[in-house]
């Protein structure tokens, strides 16, 4: 589903994506893992199309198509869905009034009629039972004084609502509790199905615990160092990354 | 002729059609003599330096019509919020129209200018505060001159008006060039409440210059919510000068959208003569082509204990031009004041031009006053958001150029209001508003 080649991007003539190999096929769950300033947001944000980066070098597929071209919105309907770190707040603008633009805009791209609202509204009333989110919060503006768990979470309907191919978490268990980081999860396994992907972008193996990924990557210094199973995540948890920087001397 | 000289020869035709009389006369020839000294403001003055009437003033403008033009409600019913019960005093080039207007004299008044300077059992009422807060400056003086129409609303003691007023001034364009000069008088007494709708609309593409004058009395733990729309036409020039006296523990907002017009320059005074009284001043400004859109206002504190709430957001496109300039005076006796001022503006086009300057005068020690000016494009990561969820560019710099101006709109109190604005927005920006918003 994802192929990425020798990636080498920077930002501001910094580079930050040293040569970074990854292959995600439908139906698996990567995990990314790694010590602060790796690059682990920069590679999110370079797969869903963020133009503040400069891609220097290298190639990302998305279903046999390159897709360095494309714009973040193209990216969205070809099936990239990113979960911010840091969701941005939009006053004005309810949480179903978003979605549901969000949902006819991709719709329209792909050259299909908007949804009618009675399939809308059944569409939100199964996500936002399997999210336990609560009606009322779905009236709200968009993030706007949302805690920071209200907000993942938010995140995490909007990809059930989208229904994408490639799912990026980019630290979505930063600021929830143990309850929410429950439910967020479970409804992440509830949407994975073969013809899917997810990449968990993760500091701590907290999450994987839940999410259990088939494959564990240490992204280190713009690239890939290491790969394993869910072991992996353990073994860093229970022994930091400094091993891992000695084995790369 | 040039336009002051015009105006001033014209006074003896004037003062054929009225009673000179009267001290209302006086108070008139006064300020004749006023604007005579002074003329029309140039860039020179400071107060309108990023300002220029120069082109405006050029227009022969017709100052008396005599004509009694005539419109259509099916043509005009759509500049009136007529989803809601209200009251309304409508003129047509400066005349009353009784067709379209709602008044009453029923234990409340709302009413006509020309009503109360004539009957006797308005005089006090005239006496007491017809041209009381109203500064003396230039424009100000030349609407007093000239002060015989425009809205006379007086609520007594404890009436909280549950109808809205509607006070809207239509001009039809019948003269290539036309002046108004709308004068309002409204008087809240203590404890009581009034929701005011003002609106200068033009009817066609001719030259049309505004100069309109309106004062508010708002008395002790009175209440008025004024909500102006601007949205004209695009040879329709406006200068609104209003003057608000605020009493101990009254509260008193303002919300002004523009969101059209030649030149519209708002002059916003408020005077706080009393303790524990708040005054909410907001605005949305968004505007495009040439157009240009000046907020002038004035916060004078000036008794302890007393609060100012400025919150001014604008977004401009294409070559037009906004000023903001947001001045504070906090007396040396105005201990304990808080006063806030925020403005925010977007320039979408290179070609935009915002002048913003919050101007403070403190005298007192023990005060909170903070002040927020921010000039700057859409937010990339809030776009790069908006994008990633599948929307495209454009519809997602006119969702965030609509979120960016909607938080202006929660103290909107009046909800058919908020709806219209919301609508007018969302049309102003291209928002595809395929959902209730």
């Amino acid at each position: 589903m994802l192929k990425i080649e020798n990636l080498q991007a920077s930002i501001d003539d910094k580079s930050i994506l040293k040569g970074l190999n990854l292959e995600v096929k439908a139906g698996e769950v990567h995990a990314i893992m790694g010590p602060n300033g790796a690059g682990k947001s920069t590679l999110a944000n370079i797969i869903a199309g963020k133009e503040d980066y400069e891609v220097t070098n290298g190639t990302i597929e998305l279903n046999g198509e390159d897709i360095n071209e494309l714009s973040p919105e193209e990216r969205a309907h070809n099936g990239v869905f990113l979960s911010f770190q840091y969701p941005i707040e939009i006053p004005g603008v309810s949480v179903t009034n978003f979605i549901k633009t969000a949902i006819n805009e991709t719709r329209k791209a792909r050259g299909l009629e908007d949804m009618p609202a009675k399939d809308m509204l059944k569409m939100i009333r199964e996500k936002s039972e399997l999210l336990e989110i609560d009606r009322k919060f779905l009236s709200r503006s968009l993030n706007e004084g949302f805690s920071g768990g209200e907000k993942k979470r938010n995140e995490i309907f909007q990809m059930a609502m989208l229904e994408p191919k490639l799912a990026i978490l980019d630290e979505t268990d930063s600021g929830l509790d143990i309850d929410a980081l429950r439910i967020v999860a479970n409804g992440v396994n509830k949407l994975k199905s073969k013809d899917n992907a997810v990449i968990v972008i993760t500091h701590y193996q907290r999450l994987l615990e839940y999410i259990i990924p088939d494959f564990v990557h240490v992204l280190y210094d713009g690239k890939i160092v290491k790969t394993g199973d869910a072991s992996l995540a353990l073994e860093l948890e229970e022994k930091g990354y400094d091993w891992i920087k000695k084995e790369l001397v | 002729m040039e336009l002051k000289e015009k105006i001033l020869s014209s006074y003896v035709a004037f003062e054929n059609g009225i009673n000179i009389n009267s001290d209302i006369h006086e108070i008139r020839t006064e300020a004749l003599e006023n604007f005579e000294k002074l003329g029309f403001p140039t860039k020179k003055l400071e107060a309108w330096k990023y300002t220029s009437l120069n082109t405006i003033l050029k227009n022969d403008y017709s100052l008396f019509l005599n004509k009694d033009a005539s419109v259509d409600l099916a043509d005009v019913k759509k500049y009136f919020i007529h989803d809601i019960d209200s009251y309304k005093i409508v003129f047509i080039d400066g005349k009353y129209s009784s067709f379209l207007s709602a008044t009453t004299h029923d234990a409340i008044d709302v009413c006509l200018m020309s009503v109360a300077f004539t009957k006797p059992k308005y005089k006090v009422v005239i006496e007491n505060y017809f041209n009381k807060v109203a500064k003396q400056d230039n424009l100000t003086s030349l609407n007093t001159a000239f002060a015989t129409e425009g809205a006379y609303i007086h609520i007594p003691r404890n009436v909280e008006l549950e109808k809205p007023i509607q006070i809207i001034n239509f001009t039809t364009g019948s003269e290539a060039a036309t002046m108004v000069q709308p004068r309002n008088l409204i008087v809240v007494e203590e404890n009581a409440h009034v929701q005011i709708i003002e609106r200068h609309q033009s009817l066609t593409s001719n030259a049309v210059l505004s100069n309109v004058v309106t004062e508010v009395f708002a008395d002790r733990y009175a209440t008025v919510d004024y909500y102006k729309i601007q949205n004209d036409e695009e040879n329709a020039c406006l200068v609104d000068n209003t003057f608000i006296d605020q009493k101990s523990n009254s509260v008193v907002s303002m919300h002004t959208f523009s969101f059209g017009g030649n030149i519209t320059r708002n002059n916003l005074n408020f005077y706080q003569n009393g303790e524990h009284i708040d005054s909410i001043l907001k605005g949305i400004t968004i505007i495009e082509g040439k157009q240009h859109v000046d907020h002038h206002t004035l916060v004078h504190h000036i008794e302890p204990n007393c609060e100012s709430h400025q919150d001014y957001k604008g977004i401009f496109d294409e070559r037009s031009t906004g000023v903001f300039n947001g001045k504070i005076i906090v007396n040396k006796e105005a201990q304990k004041t808080n006063a806030y001022q925020q403005n925010n503006n977007v320039l979408i086009s290179d070609k935009a031009t915002i002048n913003a300057k919050p101007q403070l005068e403190i005298f007192a020690n023990d005060v909170k006053c903070s002040h927020g000016c921010t000039i700057g494009q859409l937010d990339s990561d809030a776009l790069f958001y908006m994008q990633q969820r599948g929307i495209p560019m454009k519809e997602g710099k006119a969702l965030l150029m609509y979120a960016f101006a909607n938080t202006v709109l929660e103290s909107v109190k009046i909800p058919e209001v908020k709806s219209r604005i919301t609508k007018l927005i969302a049309n102003k920006l291209g928002v595809n508003i395929g959902f209730d918003l």
